[in-house]
């Protein structure tokens, strides 16, 4: 078996530098570097500060991808420094790379930011177990082997904060839980020792919660330790409804329409669901839907296509469905 | 070359709020002699909601789409990038799950019907790029689109989560950066555009409840391709289609500048470079006028 030569190759790192006590505007410094297929991020970090300026500040503790400081942005992409590649990045991006915080936005002193949105959001889904722990068990508490795995690796969230940081909407609603937290929420409903009742409430409330995911994946794809949060907000969304505790409202109307839509014709009734799922608020719907109509973009109640076999669907709707509403 | 032939899996939104994206579909298919053969008896997909509410439904539901097109012995092809996801979607849980594509199939027997796991599912943007080529496509290019700087909008259910991209054929897409419509785009004739939202989110899944979190979304996708120039957008999903084309008022009122661009479907542009007519595409359709060409 042969081993891989390593191999060198010249990067350009454009790195985001700012120091909260000093600066007033972030600035981007030039660092070219020959870097080898064998490095990670966190060693170009490492050489920024060791070779070129000392005064360069990240984080980072355990360098084998548990502790999740390290977490910074490569070309915008979250990443864990110390799990990431070179080679790939340089594969992925080519060798201009640009090298900034999770959020800029948030810097306080260059890679360094302020991650207390990120623990609130955490803190607020009551992120431990709640159940009353018999003090003197005669016996041990058992979860068997299927039970655990319902936990879909939930519980290896290292809290690094990358998914969060790379959510559309943690930057634009800032009530939004985040998928992180949202994977942790998820950690103890999942788990059948818990007795919480308000938590799956809370991610279900309007604003901060699981309804205002806009399903882009983007935490899906981040993760270091591939815990998946789209899935188990979608998860969240399916025991919320399992549970009762999903409220009537537009995103729990919206789900549920599709149901009834498929029920009927096999394809979606756009229009239809749109008015189920908004009830009277549907009204400040029309001036949009006026322009889509004069442009041929709406079709008429009438006119609705139906799949063939529509029979055959009604059944399989009528023996397969799990849920009520 | 052997003739393609696929089933096609229109999905809702082309037979209903977005013509043009089925017209066009068919004028380019007919135009590289690629043969569709349209899966009349599917379903709606779920569209990732119905799958928020009854997960095994949906699985049942889309299990049975693709045995009809496992019924024809053809691959599927998608021309939505949600249909496209939650067909994938269900495709790689049921071929990595013995037990639960048992399950699915008990159900399936009910109406005669087996999940197998022998089609494929990919979206159209794919098989004209990777199964018909883009080579072949840049030499039968009448009508370059020179005059036009085009920015791609990738939509996120094509490129994300990227453990689907085996079964959607789209290996070598890369999520942060993807390259295909860029290289459509250049095939054509066209300037590719780069910007910073190419591979971002439009919002369309929360319109209804999070309007405000969509229409930022939006807005930022039109601005970013209006800051490098843009033309106009191209995307392969219907879904950004209908919230870059027609939400262009709200956008503008939530991030507080002015924004329009047309937002031609990806066949579309791929039409007009093979010189099909303006009408034959459903150019009409747009709320966002594409008059210009
Ligand atoms: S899928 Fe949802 S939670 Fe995950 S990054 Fe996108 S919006 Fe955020
Ligand atoms: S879910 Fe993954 S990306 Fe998000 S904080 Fe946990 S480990 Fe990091
Ligand atoms: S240093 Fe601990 S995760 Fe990277």
């Amino acid at each position: 078996m042969g081993t891989n030569a390593i191999t060198t190759q010249k990067v350009n790192f454009k790195v985001f530098r700012f120091n909260a006590d000093e600066d007033y505007l972030p600035y981007y410094e030039d660092y070219s570097m020959d870097v080898t297929s064998e490095e990670v991020v966190l060693d170009i970090l490492n050489r920024i500060k060791w070779d070129h300026d000392g005064s360069f500040s990240y984080r980072r503790s355990c360098r084998h991808g548990i502790c999740g400081a390290c977490a910074i942005k490569v070309n915008g992409r979250s990443t864990l420094a110390c799990k990431e590649s070179m080679s790939t990045m340089i594969e992925y991006f080519g060798n201009d790379l640009t090298i900034e915080p999770l959020s800029t936005k948030r810097a306080i002193k260059d890679m360094i930011i302020d991650k207390a949105d990120f623990w609130e959001k955490h803190a607020a889904v009551t992120p431990y177990l709640v159940a009353d722990v018999d003090e003197c068990p005669s016996s041990e508490n058992l979860v068997s082997p299927h039970d655990a795995e319902e936990l879909n690796e939930a519980d290896l969230c290292i809290q690094c904060g990358a998914c969060h940081y790379a959510c559309p909407v943690v930057e634009i609603n800032s009530d939004f839980f985040g998928p992180a937290a949202f994977a942790a929420a998820y950690r103890f409903e999942a788990d059948v020792r818990d007795s919480d009742g308000q938590r799956l409430v809370d991610v279900n409330e309007e604003k901060q919660g699981v309804w205002d995911c806009v399903k882009c994946f983007e935490c899906a794809e981040v993760c270091p330790k591939e815990i998946n949060p789209i899935e188990k907000i979608t998860k969240l969304h399916q025991m919320a409804f399992k549970r009762g505790v999903a409220k009537n409202n537009v995103a729990t109307r919206h789900a549920v329409g599709f149901l009834h839509s498929i029920k009927r014709h096999g394809v979606l009734d756009e229009g239809g669901l749109v008015l189920y799922s908004e009830g009277p608020s549907i009204i400040k719907h029309i001036p949009v839907a006026l322009q889509m109509f004069r442009k041929g973009k709406i079709i008429m109640p009438w006119n609705m296509p139906k799949s063939d076999n529509l029979d055959e669907i009604q059944k399989l709707i009528k023996s397969s469905s799990t849920v009520k509403f | 070359m052997k003739k393609l032939k696929y089933a096609l899996f229109t999905g809702c939104t082309a037979k209903q709020s977005t013509p043009e994206q089925m017209m066009s579909t068919m004028a380019v298919a007919k135009k590289l002699n690629i043969e569709l053969v349209e899966l009349t008896e599917a379903s709606c997909c779920g569209a990732s909601h119905l799958q928020d509410y009854d997960d095994f439904l949906s699985l049942v539901l889309n299990a049975r789409n693709i045995a009809y097109a496992e019924k024809h012995g053809l691959t599927m092809v998608t021309i939505c990038n949600t249909c496209q996801l939650n067909t994938a979607m269900t495709k790689h849980r049921l071929d990595r799950n013995p037990e639960l594509k048992a399950r699915v199939n008990e159900k399936l027997a009910e109406v005669g019907l087996e999940y197998k796991g022998t089609s494929n599912i990919i979206h159209f943007l794919y098989a004209i790029i990777d199964d018909f080529g883009l080579d072949k496509i840049k030499e039968m290019v009448v009508k370059p689109l020179s005059e036009f700087n085009i920015a791609p909008f990738y939509g996120c259910h094509n490129i994300r989560p990227s453990e689907l991209h085996d079964e959607s054929h789209n290996q070598k897409e890369n999520p942060y950066n993807p390259t295909s419509l860029d290289d459509l785009i250049i095939a054509c004739g066209g300037m590719n555009v780069d910007y910073e939202e190419k591979n971002k989110c439009c919002g369309f899944h929360v319109e209804l409840q999070a309007p405000h979190t969509a229409a930022v979304l939006t807005g930022n996708a039109i601005a970013g391709a209006t800051d490098q120039n843009a033309d106009m957008m191209v995307t392969p999903c219907p879904l950004c289609h209908l919230k870059l084309d027609t939400q262009t008022k709200h956008a503008s009122e939530a991030i507080g500048r002015e924004v329009s661009l047309p937002v031609l479907h990806m066949q579309q542009m791929v039409g007009l470079a093979l010189g099909c007519s303006p009408a034959e595409l459903g150019l009409k359709h747009h709320v966002t006028d594409v008059n210009f060409i």
